[in-house]
């Protein structure tokens, strides 16, 4: 069964259930593809083959005593390097980390396993997550399967180069200003940042803690459903996960139906600087909701403007404090620098050789922010914009249901063209960034292969805080409107991976 | 050995008004730590009450103790403070290895509690009232114990070993807005407000409150300016007094070295000071200014601390009586003198006393009881008075025998020895160990008779007024009964005979 590979997780689920095939089938069918491939595409930091056999084994003992422990139960996944797990090295893409193994499991991928989710892997990110790419993860940088020249998104470029390369059914993602939406598009999958909170934070290696997100990371609508289905719900670990739940994502999903939504396009995104084939697809996503009888308004979002300025304080500032632990103390890297070595030299030789450029500049930045003097004008001045974005979407809410933007500004760029303009890498965050100063939800949903250079692009959805499920089901409108189109998933017309 | 020069302390009094500032860290008896599960405990093996989050394990997250914050606002509340609405964590940032996470989780311009004030009497009867500028949550640092070098301090010491057994355990910080007018009493005053806040903390139970554990700490600020002069001088800031000799003395030797140094033209350097009780000096710490900078900003993985109405004043009805107002109370009622009052207050033995007349004794009873002869056999067994295993309730039905002359003291005196072994009720004692007052004046007679045979003197003696000469009969006569005699009757029946 070769092509088990290629099947959604929804229908693996269902093939497991049935009996038709085992979990550790379908696990060994994504080991045996994994272990040839991943050289290629260097999705995974860490393979655990035998760790991930064992899980699909209890995974179908449990199924043979009638046990169902989640709506992916057997489906085998592949999560982001910056979530702790006791049984796998967690690096967050650093140097810094390197060989420290957890002590105690992430919140979501304890769910995982008790969901009889077999873990792959863990999949390679931009250091600490800061990246557009992954060119900033200190052990080389992912690749897109479409254009193993380019890269695959960031920072969650190794999730997304796994689902999309079919090395990994689905994957777990964090997001922080785009880092999950903005490698589906990308890579023609699909990714989605929860509403801040609905998923636990506890064992994400935190980036910015008021602008992270962990969110699933799929092929398809349905299966992102599922996934968010597994590891979302109340955690007393993380003060800020949400107390309700947010009903049932994939149920959302099975309710596709176009009838009485009101969509807006934003201003503020829909004009400049977006490459042509890209704003062709995203005017023809439009034109088909339209045509299916949803009406479409332009909503004005004036701050959004200084969105990638605010976004740019306020996650320096977190991160500068967040990383501060990062001492060679308790865990991780210890460089002991010749002669005297007192804890501060100590402290300094390690983060100077643990850290890459991108993370020092971040670290940088975010202490400069902070400092006294400086705090009004730039955090409190950052936390201002923050408010007033939130303000612009209450408006534009109360207009329309949900707001479709282009992911993001382009499609795959090449590696190495952007990772000394830290500037120009910025800038692929503009559509993606405000959903997370708001702590709204937002997807990305691919929408076709662009003009000038065949890459695939995506339509990013926003809702409420909270709507997930509107979101969800504005996401499987728009797939069911291409998959008619296209007859297929977009990533069959990916070229095929092999092996070098 | 204090390398600094003093004005003699009536002279800086002379010149220079004092203005003092004291900030007191009480550390909270919760069973919890602030931020996670762990066991707040005092004297465990080091680094065994511990886990990611206070640690500062990557991916850890806060979670706030209730009853830390209850405890918080209880403290506010008996301080006559405000309850903020919204209380918000925020985070000092700073590199030190006893800090788990290299920031502080604290609270900065939103703590719990404000504007609050406390009379404080001293001893002379002379009262202060000390404004409370504000009261907040933090939580500790782990210790450091440096190893090799001469002074036990980090440097030059050959290494050090972090025990992070206090790293998270809470804390209420109590800052006081300066303080003036106290003049030559403020060293008396400085101690009487740390003392007020150690017994106010105690009866609600909140602390344990042992200064010599570390339960209550005061950092103690001083400034001098001359008399008359508009602007407060630069101040220091005395750390490491613990104890409230320490502060008075710690506070005293600042005054008089920064007199020195102003009345020589001199100027205050902006700094911290350890306080050396040993040999009674302050010594320069590291320089403190105002740019110090903590680059603060609130909690990201933290909620506010909203408590509403209803959960406030539900603390505020249970806070206790205020301790000093209680003393006040209890000193009129009992009729005590200052100095048998005082015995009472300082053995901390107010609570037992208390009881002990609440059952029923006469207050110079109980009070002999516990100043006496239970702190007798408490000192002689080196345990804390409160542990002994005898209630006031017991104590009272004791005296109750002896004011029904049914006991001797000495009699009264192996009840309690008996009921501390365990014996059971002061009943089953006596029962037991057959002490019964040989009530049968025929006996008591004959033994008196026996007794003034051997000594024939003696009744002539008595008559010619040395009535003292009584003693030596009733010795032998209460040792022929075996002490189970009334040695007043004894005596009374001595003089009945002479005077007959």
């Amino acid at each position: 069964m070769s092509e088990l590979v290629y099947r959604p997780a929804s229908e693996l689920v269902a093939l497991i259930a049935k009996k038709e095939v085992s979990s550790v089938e379908v696990t060994k069918a994504f080991f045996d593809r994994s272990e040839k491939l991943n050289p290629v595409t260097n999705s995974y930091l860490h393979l655990n083959r035998e760790l991930a056999l064992a899980a699909a084994n209890s995974a179908d003992e449990a199924l043979s005593r009638g046990e169902v422990s989640s709506p992916l139960h057997g489906v085998p996944i592949a999560v982001k390097d910056n979530l702790t797990t006791t049984d796998a090295p967690t690096t967050s893409g650093s140097k810094i980390l390197e060989g420290w193994v957890p002590q105690y499991d992430a919140t979501v991928v304890t769910k995982l396993r008790q969901g009889a989710m077999p873990i792959l892997g863990k999949t390679n990110l931009d250091e600490f997550a800061m990246g557009s790419s992954t060119e900033y993860s200190a052990f080389g940088p992912s690749k897109n399967p479409w254009d193993l020249d380019r890269i695959p998104g960031g920072s969650g470029g190794g999730s997304s180069s796994a689902v999309s390369g079919f090395l990994a059914p689905v994957a777990i993602g964090s997001d922080t200003g785009g880092s999950i939406r903005f490698p589906a598009a990308v890579t023609g999958s699909v990714g989605a940042k929860p509403t801040y909170g609905a998923v636990s934070r506890y064992g994400l290696i935190a980036l910015a803690s008021s602008l992270d997100q962990i969110g699933p990371v799929a092929n398809n609508v349905l299966d992102t459903a599922l996934l968010q289905d597994v590891i979302s719900g109340h955690d007393p670990m993380d003060s800020t996960s949400l107390p309700n739940s947010l009903g049932s994502m994939a149920q959302a999903v099975r309710q596709a139906d176009p009838k009485g939504l009101r969509v807006g396009v934003v201003k503020q995104l829909s004009s400049d600087g977006f490459q042509p084939g890209v704003k062709e697809l995203f005017d023809d996503t439009i034109a088909k909701l339209v045509a299916e009888g949803v009406e479409v308004v332009e909503v004005d979002c004036p701050s959004f403007e200084y969105a990638v300025a605010a976004y740019y304080l306020i996650l320096p500032a977190e991160a500068s404090s967040n990383l501060a632990k990062f001492d060679s103390v308790r865990f991780g890297l210890r460089v002991t620098p010749e002669g005297n070595p007192t804890i501060e030299r100590v402290m300094a030789a390690t983060r100077e050789a643990g850290f890459g450029p991108e993370v020092k500049r971040r670290i940088i930045l975010g202490t400069y922010a902070l400092s006294s003097g400086y705090y009004d004008a730039y955090y409190g001045s950052a936390q201002k914009v923050r408010t007033l974005i939130q303000q612009d979407l209450n408006r534009a809410f109360e207009k329309v249901d949900v707001l479709l933007t282009p992911t993001a500004p382009t499609t795959a760029f090449k590696i190495g063209e952007k990772v000394n303009d830290p500037l120009a890498m910025y800038l692929n965050d503009i559509a993606t960034i405000p959903a997370n100063l708001a702590g709204i939800p937002g997807m990305s949903v691919p929408n076709g292969l662009a003009r000038e250079d065949g890459l695939p692009s995506g339509v990013q959805i926003l809702a409420p805080q909270m709507q997930d499920a509107l979101m969800y089901r504005v996401g499987a409108i728009i797939e069911k409107l291409y998959l008619a189109q296209w007859g297929s998933p977009l990533l069959t017309k990916a070229p095929k991976l092999e092996a070098k | 050995m204090a390398k600094d020069n003093l004005l003699s302390y009536e002279a800086a009094l002379e010149q220079f008004e004092v203005v003092i500032g004291l900030e007191v860290h009480v550390e909270l008896n919760t069973k919890t730590k602030m931020f996670c599960g762990c066991a707040n405990e005092f004297g465990s093996e080091p680094n065994t009450n511990v886990c990611p989050v206070c640690l500062g394990l990557p991916g850890s997250l806060p979670a706030v103790n209730k009853k830390a914050v209850e405890s918080s606002m209880a403290i506010g509340l008996a301080l006559g403070c405000k309850i903020a609405p919204t209380g918000r964590f925020a985070r000092k940032n700073y590199f030190y290895p006893d800090l788990s996470k290299n920031f502080q989780t604290s609270q900065y311009d939103e703590p719990i509690a404000y504007d609050g004030e406390i009379t404080i009497e001293l001893d002379s009867g002379e009262s202060f009232v000390v404004q409370i500028e504000r009261a907040h949550m933090e939580e500790d640092a782990g210790k450091l114990t440096h190893v090799g070098g001469a002074t036990g301090r980090i440097q030059g010491a050959e290494y050090s070993l972090v025990d992070y057994n206090r790293a998270g355990v809470p804390l209420v910080e109590i800052v006081t807005r300066p303080v003036f007018g106290a003049g030559d009493k403020a060293p008396e005053l400085a101690a009487a407000y740390v003392r007020a806040i150690r017994d106010i903390v105690k009866s609600m139970d909140v602390s344990d409150a042992k200064m010599e554990r570390g339960n209550v700490r005061c950092d103690a600020n001083v400034s001098l300016r001359k008399k008359g002069a508009e602007k407060l001088g630069t101040r220091t800031e005395t750390k490491n007094v613990n104890s409230l000799r320490s502060i008075e003395n710690a506070v005293r030797y600042e005054i008089q070295r920064q007199a020195y140094i102003l009345s020589q033209g001199g100027t205050i350097t902006q700094e911290t000071r350890h306080w050396h009780e040993d040999r009674g000096y302050t010594s320069a710490g590291r320089p403190k200014s105002d740019a110090d900078d903590y680059r603060y900003f609130p909690e990201p993985d933290l909620v506010p601390v909203q408590p509403d109405i209803a959960w406030i004043e539900s603390i505020r009805s249970a806070l206790p009586e205020n301790p000093a107002a209680r003393r006040k109370r209890l000193q009129s009622a009992w009729g005590f003198s200052e100095l048998e009052f005082r015995d009472v207050v300082n053995s901390d033995l107010l609570d037992q006393v208390e009881a002990t007349v609440a059952a029923g004794a006469s207050p110079q009873a109980a009070r002999k009881w516990w100043t006496g002869e239970l702190a007798r056999v408490a000192n002689a067994s080196e345990i804390e008075i409160s542990a002994l295993q005898i209630t006031p309730e017991q104590v009272a039905a004791i005296q109750k025998l002896i004011d029904a002359g049914d006991l001797t003291d000495r009699m009264a005196r192996e009840v309690v020895a008996g009921v501390l072994a365990g014996e059971g009720e002061p009943a089953a004692v006596i029962e037991k160990r057959g002490l019964k007052v040989v009530t049968d004046e025929g006996a008591l007679i004959a033994a008196i008779d026996e007794a003034l045979a051997k000594q024939p003197d003696v009744l002539e003696k008595i008559r010619e007024g040395k009535v003292q000469a009584a003693g030596a009969v009733i010795g032998a006569v209460m040792q022929a009964m075996k002490g189970q005699a009334d040695a007043a009757r004894v005596r009374e029946l001595i003089l009945e005979r002479a005077n007959s």
